[in-house]
C-alpha cells in the first residue's frame, strides 16, 4: 500500500456529514446526520461541515442544511455526478480528504454510503466502523466512540481508531431525528473544482428502476407493517397493505414469506434482508426468530400482534397483543378512518 | 472465465439460543459454517461457471478450521481453495482483511469477477468486499440481485438499491457483492463432497503474499474494539391477551393510544 499522504504530517480536523441526492432533491438522512455531527463538533469544538456530491443540486436544499447545523458545505457538482458511481464518488471524496483533513466523516448507512465509505476507507487507510447507533467524544483522549451492534445484535461492541485518520462511520437512517431548523443561519458554501480525470468511471449507470408500489422503502419509512407465517398466504398482505397506506408507511415481511414468493426480497427485514430503524414497527404474526429480531433492534417502537403467548417478538415489544391479525387489525384500520 | 470468491467462516447465529434470563446469546457449541450470505457469491459463481467455463477459486482468511469452509464450497462446486493462515493475521479489522485478501487475489493473478457475499452475519459490516476491490484499484458492484448479461467482457448487472433497482454496466474485470435475490444456493453432491476431500486446499502465510505484517492482522487494523457488551435485548412493554370478541376493540384503541402518544404517523 502506498498511501498519498502522510497521515501524521497534517492536522485533522472538523466534522465532515455526507450528504446523499436522490433525484433532484437531498435525501432526508441528508439532515440526519447533522444531528449527529452537530453534537460532535461542539464537542471537539470545531466546525460541522458538508459534502453534497450531485448534480442541479437545489441552492434551497444547501440553506436547509445550513439552518439545519453545518457550519460550511463543500460542493462539487457536475453532471457526470447526477447517479452514484463508485468510482467519481470516491475520488471526490478521497480529494476532499486529501485537501482538507478532516477528523471525522460521517455517512448514512444506506447502499450508497456502504459502498463510498468502505471504497474510499481502504485507499486512504482510514478506521471505518459501520451501522454506528451511538457516536460520542472520549473526554481524555478527543477520539471518537462508536457503538454498533454485532452477531445479529446480540452484542454492542464500542470501536475507535487511535492513529488513523480520518475516523469514518456510517449510521443507519431514521436513527436520529432530523436537527431543528434555524432559520436565518449562516454558512459558508466552497463550490469545489476538481482536477482533470477525477470523475471517469469504468461503470456505466444504464436506468433506475422504481419499485412499482410507488410505496417507501423499509430503509426510508418512518412505519413498517411487517407480516410473517401467521398471514399465511400472499392475499393474507392485503390487510398488512392496508394499515401500511393508512400510516404512511411501508410493507416488511419475515424470511418465510419471502422463501414462500408472498413478498419481494427487497421487503425482508432481518439478518439476510434489510435492518430497519423505523420510528413504529408493527410485526403481525412474525414469531420472532434471532434472526428477524437482529434487523428490528433499532426500532424505536415495536407492536407486535401474535397468536402465541411465548413468541420470542414479545421480548422485544413494547406493546404486545396476543391474538390474531386477521382481528385486530381490520379493528385498527376502522378506528384510523373514523378519526 | 476466473472466478474468485472469498468467504468467511462464522458461527451458525440461527441455531443460537438466548438465555431467558441474561437475555445475552449463549454461544456455547454453536457450529462453525460458510456465512450464509457468501453462499449466494458462490452459486453466482457456479452458475456462471456453468455458462461461460472457467473455474472458482475460494479464497478464506482464518483459523486452520476454515478449510471445512472452504471444502463445503468446492463440494458445492468451486474447484480450487486457499487459506489464509497465519497468527500474523489474526485479530485483523475489514481494513486488514481486505488488505490480505487483496494480496492473495493478486497473487492468483487475473481474475474477470471477484464475487462475494453482502456482508458477513457475524461482523454486520459489509466493508471487506468494496474495500478489497479499493485495493485491487478495480470497480464494485455492490448489492447485485441480477446478473443481466455476461458474455465478451461486457457485463450488465441489476443492482438492489433504495426504492427500486439500478442496472449498471461495465467491463470485466469487476468485484460484486451479491444480494440473496441472485439465486438459491445448492447443496454440496456427494461427488462434490468426494472430489473437496482429495482437493489439496493451500495454505499460505504473510511471506506466500508478500504481505507487509505491519499491515495485518490486529497490529495493522486501523481500529480497535475497546468494549463489549451484551444488551439487554428486552423491552418487554403491556401485553394485551384477547379472550373474547370484546377484546379486539379494546387491543385496537391500545395501539390507536400507542401511536397517538408517539405522534404517529
Amino acid at each position: 500500500m502506498t498511501l498519498s499522504i502522510d497521515q501524521k504530517a497534517v492536522v485533522w480536523k472538523n466534522v465532515w456529514t455526507l450528504a446523499e441526492q436522490k433525484g433532484n432533491k437531498l435525501h432526508p438522512v441528508s439532515y440526519e446526520l447533522l444531528g449527529r455531527g452537530r453534537k460532535l463538533a461542539d464537542d471537539r469544538k470545531c466546525l460541522l461541515c458538508t459534502v453534497v456530491i450531485g448534480n442541479q443540486i437545489d441552492p434551497k436544499d444547501l440553506q436547509e442544511l445550513i439552518e439545519r447545523g453545518t457550519d460550511r458545505l463543500y460542493v462539487i457538482d457536475d453532471s457526470k455526478l447526477k447517479n452514484f458511481l463508485v468510482e467519481p464518488f470516491s475520488n471526490v471524496l478521497v480529494f476532499l480528504i486529501n485537501k482538507y483533513h478532516p477528523e471525522i466523516i460521517i455517512a448514512a448507512a444506506t447502499t450508497t454510503g456502504r459502498t463510498i465509505m468502505p471504497y474510499v476507507a481502504a485507499q486512504i487507510r482510514a478506521g471505518l466502523t459501520a451501522d454506528c447507533t451511538d457516536l460520542e467524544i472520549e473526554p481524555d483522549t478527543g477520539l471518537l466512540l462508536q457503538t454498533r451492534p454485532a452477531i445479529g445484535g446480540n452484542i454492542m461492541a464500542t470501536i475507535k481508531t487511535p492513529d488513523a485518520r480520518p475516523q469514518m462511520t456510517t449510521v443507519r437512517p431514521k436513527s436520529t431525528r432530523i436537527p431543528v431548523r434555524q432559520s436565518g443561519r449562516k454558512g459558508e458554501i466552497i463550490n469545489v473544482n476538481l482536477p482533470e480525470g477525477k470523475l471517469d468511471s469504468r461503470i456505466i449507470f444504464e436506468c433506475f428502476i422504481p419499485d412499482e408500489t410507488g410505496r417507501s422503502s423499509i430503509e426510508d419509512a418512518d412505519v413498517i407493517i411487517a407480516g410473517g407465517a401467521g398471514v399465511k398466504t400472499a392475499d393474507g398482505f392485503d390487510i398488512i397493505e392496508e394499515l401500511a397506506k393508512r400510516l404512511h408507511g411501508a410493507v416488511g415481511a419475515s424470511r418465510l414469506c419471502v422463501d414462500h414468493g408472498w413478498q419481494p426480497y427487497s421487503r425482508q427485514v432481518g439478518l439476510s434482508g434489510k435492518t430497519v430503524s423505523p420510528r413504529l414497527y408493527v410485526a403481525c404474526g412474525i414469531s420472532g426468530a434471532i434472526q428477524h429480531l437482529a434487523g428490528i433492534h433499532t426500532a424505536e417502537s415495536i407492536i407486535a400482534i401474535n397468536t402465541d403467548p411465548n413468541a420470542p417478538i414479545f421480548q422485544l415489544a413494547d406493546l404486545g397483543i396476543v391474538g390474531n391479525l386477521f382481528d385486530i387489525l381490520p379493528e385498527v384500520i376502522e378506528q384510523l378512518d373514523q378519526d | 472465465m476466473k472466478f474468485i470468491v472469498p468467504i468467511k467462516q462464522v458461527p451458525e447465529t440461527s441455531k443460537v439460543k438466548m438465555d431467558p434470563v441474561t437475555g445475552t446469546m449463549i454461544r456455547t457449541g454453536v457450529e462453525a459454517i460458510i456465512n450464509p450470505l457468501d453462499l449466494y457469491a458462490i452459486e453466482t459463481a457456479i452458475r456462471l461457471k456453468e455458462q461461460l467455463g472457467g473455474s472458482i477459486i475460494i479464497i478464506s482468511m482464518g483459523p486452520m478450521q476454515a478449510m471445512k469452509a472452504i471444502r463445503e464450497a468446492i463440494a458445492m462446486g468451486c474447484d480450487d481453495g486457499v487459506l489464509l493462515s497465519d497468527r500474523a493475521f489474526g485479530g485483523a479489522d475489514t481494513w486488514a482483511t481486505a488488505y490480505t485478501l487483496s494480496l492473495a487475489v493478486r497473487k492468483l493473478g487475473e481474475a474477470d469477477l471477484i464475487l462475494c457475499g453482502e456482508r458477513a452475519t457475524d461482523g454486520d459490516t459489509g466493508q471487506v468486499g468494496p474495500g478489497l476491490a479499493a485495493m485491487l484499484d478495480l470497480p464494485i458492484i455492490t448489492y447485485v440481485a441480477k446478473i443481466e448479461s455476461i458474455g465478451h467482457e461486457m457485463l450488465r448487472a441489476e443492482r438492489l438499491v433504495e426504492g427500486g433497482r439500478e442496472i449498471v454496466s461495465l467491463k470485466t474485470p469487476v468485484v460484486m457483492t451479491v444480494v440473496k435475490e441472485i439465486g438459491v444456493p445448492r447443496l454440496p453432491t456427494l461427488r462434490g463432497i468426494l472430489r473437496s476431500k482429495k482437493t489439496e486446499i493451500k495454505v499460505w502465510g504473510p511471506a506466500d503474499i508478500c504481505a507487509d505484517v505491519s499491515l495485518t492482522g490486529l497490529k495493522g487494523s486501523p481500529t480497535r474494539v475497546v468494549r463489549i457488551h451484551h444488551p439487554q435485548v428486552t423491552r418487554k412493554g403491556e401485553q394485551i391477551v384477547i379472550k373474547e370478541p370484546q377484546d379486539v376493540e379494546k387491543a385496537a384503541n391500545s395501539i390507536m393510544a400507542f401511536m397517538k402518544q408517539r405522534n404517529i404517523p
